[in-house]
């Protein structure tokens, strides 16, 4: 009898060894308590990275090092948000800006003294933009969401411009005079000056990570239940996952509403770090540097996008020499990444069971009889 | 889990047929089959119609390609539902499963009627359904794959899921139990771990068939789940769908080889160009000039 | 707080302003205009209709096979000694010039088109890769080419030249029609004619009819299928070579590293307007967008509004009708 191939959404040659296939059964056969040690162990480094200032590592003279490293986290946030609506739920978007843009200008209209709005503390604004930026995604997705594939990914593209468009043309969003000092979060040090200055990425950078690791938490509590569940279905078969049950619209909405809110997240972060918000860099080629960013690391798998993200961001600021080529870099690391290797650099290994491990072990361990005549022929 | 009483076929003095060969169901360890069963409350008794099929008419543009059919399932039972090629039964099988909406008749499953329904709420309602090209989520374990047919039955939110509250945990211990129970009642439990691209064929296909167990059906439809298997998988997989339903579910079966059919069914409805031209008992069916013509004279045709 | 909430939201005359005096006063130029543009439109929109046909993809990297013809087209006019002002020769040797930019322009979008098709998605073919990674390919692929202008050209467009001075060549409902308008229309109405024939009638027609109704079943016909693949996208990128002649002598200020995304995609929704995979559509989805941007552009002062005309014309038409006016057809005898 013939192996029925069944494809996989992003890569139908699953046979091939993938690189650093290794590691990745070392990882998998290590002991929980072990692959705890090392997560912290990373962890500790990452947030100790600013503070020692690797030399190969590190960005300087060029850029200051703990900017770029908050550059780095924010894009990584944006890639782990992407990564939910296109890695696990299969919907391509092209316009993700927007909902950046959106948390961007909330931060901004509700801190800057500029805005005629009332302000809130800025701390304040992390939680609004998520809520508003949410809201927009659903907006957007209760009527597109009806489409696939292509169409799909076009209709984002309109609406990401569309936006865009709109952030110029609308005179309260303050075109390209922007809105300037947008808040920070409240902290002076010895000196008199604000920890979060603009010019201080350090404490910038251990916030945008302290909710990096939390998003990523959250994202893995999502995959190992009926929701991650459900958006893997809808990605590797729609009519089939509606057929057994899934409610595929409903899940596609939450994908897309809980992208937005993360999305809209790091851009509430980024308008506080940098202090200014206007309508010069929310656009078309942004959103797909953020697609880049999540197919190039690995689509589906939400370290993948933690490393293609901060990858994206790292490139143009440690080598300067390239860095006005860095379209053109990463048009062509798509093109190559998706003929080549289409899962990305770390392909995704979902497990999408809370406690399947334990299942699993147990089977490999024997202790499951099969019933009496049924005898089974392996391929 | 009633037996169902088996039918003997009667020695003809006459030349006779061979007769129907019954297939027999598997040996299932009761743990097991106690694990597999269905949970819901069903509201009509065993051997009472569950699903009925009332004057069903499905119009494509100018094409008819069901007309007026009437039939009904009996809860209990493995129904056949047979015909030459180009007779409707899959457009039946659709219908009922929410693919196609009907332009006039009534499905109508313990005395609601599904017409209309969104297909995942059909499901949700009881009627399950496998495909003939087989379609699993590759991406995903045996288990996995099962699991999903539980989420239909599950509460859990999203912001649930998202904090992990008491009932995700419930839901998703409970599914890694009921999940092997049901990987092991169709006899794939030591793959529960690969990924169901991986596996083979005939393990393929019985994932589909405990992923659709899995929804919890009132009516679990398959649609012709021995393709492409050699006669002797399909003798398996016919014993296991006699054990499923000597399990407690009821089964409606779209197959092409006709002595399976004979052997595994309770009943039969026969269609030819969209009309019901029989439904009874299979060794009736099989005498039937009507269905025997509608063959070419071939009942023992092996489709495979 | 809801006070200045309302602040915020837009009171009709503060950023939206319709200008209903203007449109009618200037009502059959804009028009004339408008179909002016919408034939351009129309010929780029056959480009990708063809090959979402063919290949149920959205080409986007067909806005840079357009651009390179445009480039093509600034290059050899600037040999040539075109300039910015208007150029003293004569209607023949005007009409050689512009043949040889034609030429020029024809080959260099037909070239970019074959490249990305036998580099980008050709090895997806062979790998049988899913939906999904031929659209992220083809932004791939727009990008690179994009990239490589602007790492050439810098981001600045080119200096606009003036290839002739319209004249006058009649008078309809009080506005005058010049040679420009009339050159492209009818230049655009001839071509999209010749390839909605040669779709029809001609043998590789019928092939690329076959391919796109039922790619296997064709090659057991006999069809070659990748022929027939790469005579599509020489096909798109002929007649993009065209339009970048025809946008080049309208707008000669547009040629610039992302002076195709713009287009293409008010090209895409011209073809999803007229019906995508429809050849008739293209021309009629062309024409109307041409229009609508136009009045829309007038009615609403500005000219970045045309830009979101174009887009909310593509969302509404995949929410509310997305097989568009003329339905999808490429398969069927009925264009």
């Amino acid at each position: 009898m013939s192996e029925n191939p069944i494809p996989n959404v992003f890569s139908k040659d699953a046979t091939r060894k993938p690189w650093f296939s290794n590691w990745s059964e070392k990882w998998a056969a290590m002991p929980r308590q072990k692959q705890w040690l090392y997560m912290i162990i990373i962890v500790v480094a990452a947030y100790l990275l600013p503070v020692i200032n690797p030399p190969i590592l590190s960005t300087e003279p060029g850029n200051d090092f703990p900017l770029a490293l908050f550059t780095m986290a924010v894009y990584a946030l944006v890639a782990v948000g992407l990564n939910v609506v296109i890695g696990y739920a299969g919907l391509l978007d092209l316009g993700y800006i927007a909902f950046f843009a959106v948390g961007s200008y909330t931060a901004a209209m509700l801190t800057s003294p500029d805005s005629p709005f009332f302000k809130v503390p800025y701390l304040w604004t992390i939680p609004l933009a998520v809520v508003v930026a949410m809201i927009v995604g659903v907006i957007l997705g209760i009527p597109t969401l009806r489409l696939r594939g292509d169409y799909l990914a076009i209709v984002t593209l309109g609406f990401g411009e569309i936006i865009r468009i709109l952030a110029t043309l609308i005179p309260a969003m303050k075109g390209q005079v922007g809105f300037q000092n947008v808040g920070r979060p409240p902290g002076v040090g010895a000196d008199g000056i604000p920890l979060f200055a603009n010019s201080n990425g350090t404490p910038w950078y251990w916030l945008t990570l302290t909710i990096l690791i939390i998003v990523m938490l959250l994202a893995g509590n999502l995959e190992r239940s009926r929701v991650g569940r459900s958006w893997i279905a809808i990605r590797e078969d729609e009519d089939a996952a509606e057929t057994m049950g899934v409610p595929t619209f409903k899940y596609k909405v939450w994908a897309f509403a809980i992208g937005a809110g993360v999305g809209g997240m790091s851009g509430a972060l980024f308008a506080g770090q940098v202090g200014f918000v206007n309508n010069q860099k929310f656009d078309v080629v942004t959103s797909i540097l953020f697609v880049a960013a999540v197919v190039l690391g690995g689509v589906g798998n939400k370290v993948g996008a933690v490393f293609g993200g901060a990858l994206v961001a790292y490139i143009p600021l440690r080598f300067t020499a390239i860095a006005e080529f860095k379209y053109l870099i990463f048009g062509f690391a798509l093109v190559l990444i998706m003929i080549y290797r289409s899962q990305g650099l770390i392909p995704a290994k979902h497990r999408l069971l809370a406690y399947g491990q334990s299942a699993y072990a147990k089977v490999r361990a024997g202790t499951q009889k099969k019933p009496a005549p049924a005898a089974e022929k392996e391929a | 889990m009633g037996a169902h009483s088996e039918e003997v076929p009667e020695a003809d003095e006459t030349s006779t047929p061979a007769p129907i060969e019954e297939i027999q169901p598997l040996e299932v360890e009761e743990a097991v089959a106690e694990a597999a069963a269905p949970e819901r409350e069903i509201d009509v008794a065993i051997g009472d119609d569950l699903i009925v099929v009332k004057d069903l008419t499905i119009k494509f543009g100018g094409l008819v390609a069901l007309d007026n059919v009437s039939f009904t399932i009996k809860r209990g039972e493995i129904l056949g539902l047979i015909g030459p090629n180009g007779a409707g039964k899959t457009t039946c099988f659709n219908a009922m499963t929410g693919v196609y909406k009907p332009t006039s008749g009534q499905i109508l499953l313990e005395g609601s009627l599904l017409n209309g329904m969104k297909q995942h709420k059909i499901t949700r309602a009881g009627l399950a359904r496998t495909f003939q090209n087989i379609r699993l989520f590759g991406d995903m374990t045996a288990l996995e794959n099962v699991v999903v047919g539980l989420d239909a039955r599950h509460k859990t939110s999203v912001v649930g899921a998202l904090l992990r509250l008491p009932r995700h945990r419930r839901e998703e211990r409970s599914a890694i139990d009921r999940g092997m129970a049901l990987l092991e009642f169709v006899g794939i439990a030591e793959h529960a771990g690969a990924q169901a691209r991986n596996l083979s064929y005939g393990s393929q296909r019985r994932l589909e068939i405990a992923r659709a167990l899995a929804t919890d059906p009132k009516v679990l439809c398959l649609d012709e789940p021995a393709a492409g298997f050699n006669p002797a998988e399909k003798e398996d997989l016919m014993a296991l769908i006699r054990t499923i339903r000597n399990d407690g579910y009821t089964v409606l079966l779209i197959e092409h080889d006709m002595k399976l059919v004979m052997g595994v069914t309770d009943r039969i409805v026969v269609l030819e160009f969209g009309k019901k031209i029989a439904d009874d008992v299979p060794h009736v069916i099989r005498e039937d000039p009507k269905v025997v013509s509608a063959y070419l004279g071939e009942p023992e045709d092996d489709a495979a | 707080m809801i006070s200045t909430l309302l602040t915020a939201v837009p009171t009709d005359s503060d950023w939206i302003n319709f200008d209903v005096p203007t449109l009618i006063n200037t009502f059959w130029s804009t028009t004339f205009d408008g179909l002016t543009f919408g034939a351009i439109y129309a010929l780029v929109a056959l480009g990708y209709t063809l090959v979402y046909g063919v290949l149920n993809l959205i080409n986007f990297a067909h806005s840079e096979v357009f651009i390179m013809g445009c480039y093509a087209v600034f290059f050899t006019l600037s040999f040539l000694g075109f300039g910015p002002s208007a150029p003293n020769l004569g209607f023949g040797q005007i009409l050689l010039n512009l043949l040889l930019a034609l030429l020029a322009a024809i080959v260099a979008s037909a070239v970019t088109a074959f490249l990305v098709e036998r580099l980008a998605y050709r090895p997806l073919r062979k790998r049988n890769a899913p939906r999904l990674v031929y659209l992220i390919t083809a932004i791939g692929a727009s990008f690179v080419i994009q990239y490589l202008i602007f790492w050439q050209r810098g981001p600045l467009p080119e200096p606009a030249l003036t290839m002739f001075l319209p004249t006058p060549i009649f008078e309809v409902f009080g506005t005058i029609i010049d040679s420009q308008q009339i050159i492209i229309v009818v230049a655009a109405v001839i071509m999209m004619v010749f390839v909605d024939q040669f779709i029809r009638r001609s043998r590789t027609g019928r092939g690329i009819r076959a391919v796109a109704q039922d790619p296997d079943t064709a090659t057991l016909m006999g069809v070659n299928k990748e022929k027939i693949i790469i005579t599509t996208f020489i096909i798109g990128g002929i007649l993009a070579g065209a339009a970048a002649l025809f946008y080049v002598m309208k707008i000669p200020s547009g040629v610039q590293y992302n002076g195709g995304f713009i287009l293409g995609i008010k090209a895409f929704a011209a073809a999803v307007l007229g019906g995508i995979g429809n050849v008739r559509g293209a021309l009629l989805g062309g024409l109307l967008l041409g229009l609508i941007g136009n009045y829309g552009q007038i009615l609403l002062g500005s000219s970045q509004w045309t830009d979101v005309v174009a887009f909310v014309v593509l969302v509404l038409v995949l929410l509310v009708r997305p097989q568009g006016i003329l339905g999808t057809s490429l398969g069927r005898s009925k264009a």
